[in-house]
């Protein structure tokens, strides 16, 4: 089938992203065009942290955390386009992807894997002779302001483990559904700081890996553990995926509401 | 449109025509020979109303009444539904606009007697094949309408179980308007209720009815899923893709999701449920996370003894099965086809949210997730 021609055999899809080489830079140039920046002051966030918490063997939600960002953010507008994205897969810098038509300058590009992202972010430091890489999660919710929106976990009785879970299917399915369809870029509006689409119909790819601490009754973190094969994907609430996901369906033993579609944007990293 | 469709297009327009002048002749020998149904059966009679599914009319799960006539009126009703949440359109074709249709519920010795109609505004003629009752195609045979028309089919209901009915126009049209949507369940339940293995009664606090359906969506060149004007402009592609034997959709309840989130089904923890599950054309392995079936009539005929304390069980396509659950731990539970790529990539996923206080002594996390411990 034609749609099926673009997609890479599994094995190499899933093979770990192609790094940047000296090699490629030499290539002839892709012309490119540098994606509008937002610069945002020095500020701080206060927000839950991803990831998973214990206190004393029960689940309780994050404690919250204070971020200070002294040097501000610098965090692309809007999301990569198909058409950006487009071209690092023609230079082979990106795995390719199933697009719905031919690549569009102004639709967010979706269906990409973390690796995918990570790749892009390498490839385009690369053509840009400057550091972007995919935010943290702590820079993600700085950026999205107002509209950020942690995993919603409600104050429940902790002592009960199918509690916070039923609220949780509540407050999921609490939002009215929502069209699959990606919009051109800005179809969601602009938040408070400028930026696009944020918790639109496209969920966003971060650099944080999923973690699990332990607190003790005192407070004090007493255990971690960290798997970088799932990382937080932001958006109209906040999830973890497997990196090499590029499509997170519905249905089946996950009993959340997963992203409509993954994209991401990149902030510069220096 | 290819001219492979248009054929094929055509052929389905013409099947129809010759169908229509048939039925007339069948209908001009009938219509002279009917006795009223007044005349005919002395017995009390009772007209329900239907209910959509997941859901199902009031009914007594024993009863001290003698037997009666219970009353039905369904209409076949064609109309473009979506089936997923990527807004998928399916030319469905229904009964009571429902998928699956509802359940109808009569007791051992009643008489069970539908009115089926056929509105003007469909296209195509529709007809009812019980597969509880005795003789006649199932009832096919005697209640194949037009467009415009109606028929009353009354039958008796000698076996207890729960049973699929189905369209079943003849030849190529049974299969294509079953896929469409189709079908539904009766169920019999005996005069003095459902028992278990030892003869003692078993009682259910809430019933659900989840239908299964394979549906079968062309796709276009480019491998979107397409979209048709009419049921007949979808006849030709549809076949080509049933003939795969591959479906696109494995769903509950007519659609994706039809059961999940806001629809998700509800329970409370002590409550016994009857879930009832139907598929006419396909087999299914209904499975519920986290919990059990109690009791279960798999082939869902109630003079069988149920089986126990099962994990999955079969319902064979062109049959409808039953489980008794009684909830016994709050959460989420999800209850699915233990085809497990076909509940998660196509469909056949739905939620029971049950509400109630943990047991720890059935579950428990002694440890919660941590760095693994040094060995000893």
């Amino acid at each position: 089938m034609l749609f099926l021609k673009f997609r890479l055999p599994i094995a190499v899809a899933l093979a770990a992203p192609i790094t940047c080489s000296a090699a490629m830079l030499a290539l002839p140039t892709v012309k490119m065009i540098e994606p509008e920046l937002i610069a945002l002051k020095a500020g701080q966030v206060i927000y839950p942290p991803a990831g998973d918490f214990t206190r004393s063997g029960k689940p309780i939600s994050a404690p919250p955390k204070t971020v200070y960002f002294a040097r501000g953010l610098r965090i692309m507008k809007r999301q990569v386009t198909q058409a950006e994205y487009w071209k690092c897969v023609e230079d082979r810098g990106c795995p390719s992807a199933v697009l719905p038509g031919p690549a569009s300058a102004d639709k967010p590009m979706v269906g990409v894997s973390w690796r995918d992202a990570d790749a892009y972010a390498i490839w385009y430091s690369g053509k840009a002779g400057k550091r972007y890489r995919l935010p943290a999660d702590e820079e993600w919710a700085f950026a999205a302001g107002s509209r950020f929106r942690d995993e919603g976990w409600p104050a429940v009785d902790n002592t009960d483990p199918a509690q916070r879970w039923l609220a949780r299917y509540e407050s999921e399915f609490a939002d009215e559904p929502i069209d699959k369809t990606p919009r051109a870029v800005g179809g969601f509006g602009a938040n408070e700081n400028g930026l696009l689409d944020i918790a639109g119909n496209v969920w966003e790819w971060t650099d944080t890996c999923f973690i699990r601490i332990r607190i003790d009754d005192a407070g004090e973190q007493t255990a971690r553990t960290t798997n970088c094969g799932v990382r937080v994907v932001e958006g109209r609430h906040r999830t973890y995926m497997t990196d090499f996901i590029r499509d997170a369906l519905s249905g089946g033993c996950a009993v959340g509401k997963p992203p409509a579609n993954l994209g991401f944007r990149l902030v510069r990293g220096d | 449109m290819t001219s492979s469709t248009i054929a094929l297009t055509v052929e389905a327009k013409t099947i129809i025509s010759r169908r229509t002048v048939i039925i007339g002749a069948a209908f001009a020998a009938l219509v002279s020979s009917m006795p009223t149904l007044a005349d005919e059966l002395a017995i009390e009679r009772e007209q329900v109303e239907l209910v959509a599914p997941p859901f199902v009319h009031t009914h007594e799960q024993a009863t001290k009444q003698k037997p009666k006539i219970i009353a039905f009126r369904m209409e076949t009703q064609e109309k473009e539904i979506v089936i997923d949440e990527q807004g998928t359109k399916l030319r469905a074709m229904t009964f009571n606009g429902s998928i699956p249709g509802p359940m109808m519920v009569v007791h051992e010795g009643d008489y069970l007697e539908l009115t089926l109609v056929n509105p003007a505004t469909n296209t195509t003629p529709h007809n009812i094949d019980f597969h509880a009752a005795t003789g006649g195609l199932g009832g096919g045979e005697l209640t194949l309408i037009n467009p415009g028309e109606q028929v009353v089919l009354r039958w008796k209901a000698t076996r207890p179980g729960v049973f699929v009915y189905h369209c079943a126009p003849g030849g190529l049209m049974t299969p294509w308007h079953v896929v469409s949507g189709m079908s539904g369940a009766v169920m019999v339940l005996p005069r003095d209720g459902l028992k278990d293995g030892d003869g003692r009664p078993l009682h259910y606090d809430r019933i659900y009815y989840i239908g299964e359906n394979d549906f079968y969506v062309p796709r276009d060149e480019k491998g979107k899923f397409k979209s048709y004007g009419s049921p007949a402009e979808s006849f030709g592609d549809t076949s080509d893709v049933t003939r795969t034997l591959i479906p696109t959709h494995v769903v509950f309840n007519g659609r994706a999701g039809a059961l999940t989130g806001k629809h998700a089904l509800t329970a409370k923890v002590g409550e016994t449920v009857l879930i009832v599950h139907s598929q006419a054309n396909r087999d299914s392995r209904p499975h519920l996370i986290g919990g059990h079936g109690d009791y279960v009539w798999e082939t869902g005929k109630f003079s069988n003894r149920p089986e126990t304390d099962l994990e999955t069980w079969l319902i064979r396509g062109g049959s409808a099965g039953a489980a008794l659950y009684t909830f016994r731990q709050p959460g989420i539970y999800v209850y699915l086809t233990h085809n497990l790529i076909e509940a998660v990539q196509l469909g056949a996923t739905a939620h029971f949210k049950v509400e109630g206080k943990w047991d720890d002594d059935l579950m428990k996390q002694v440890r919660p997730p941590e760095p693994i411990a040094a060995s000893k």
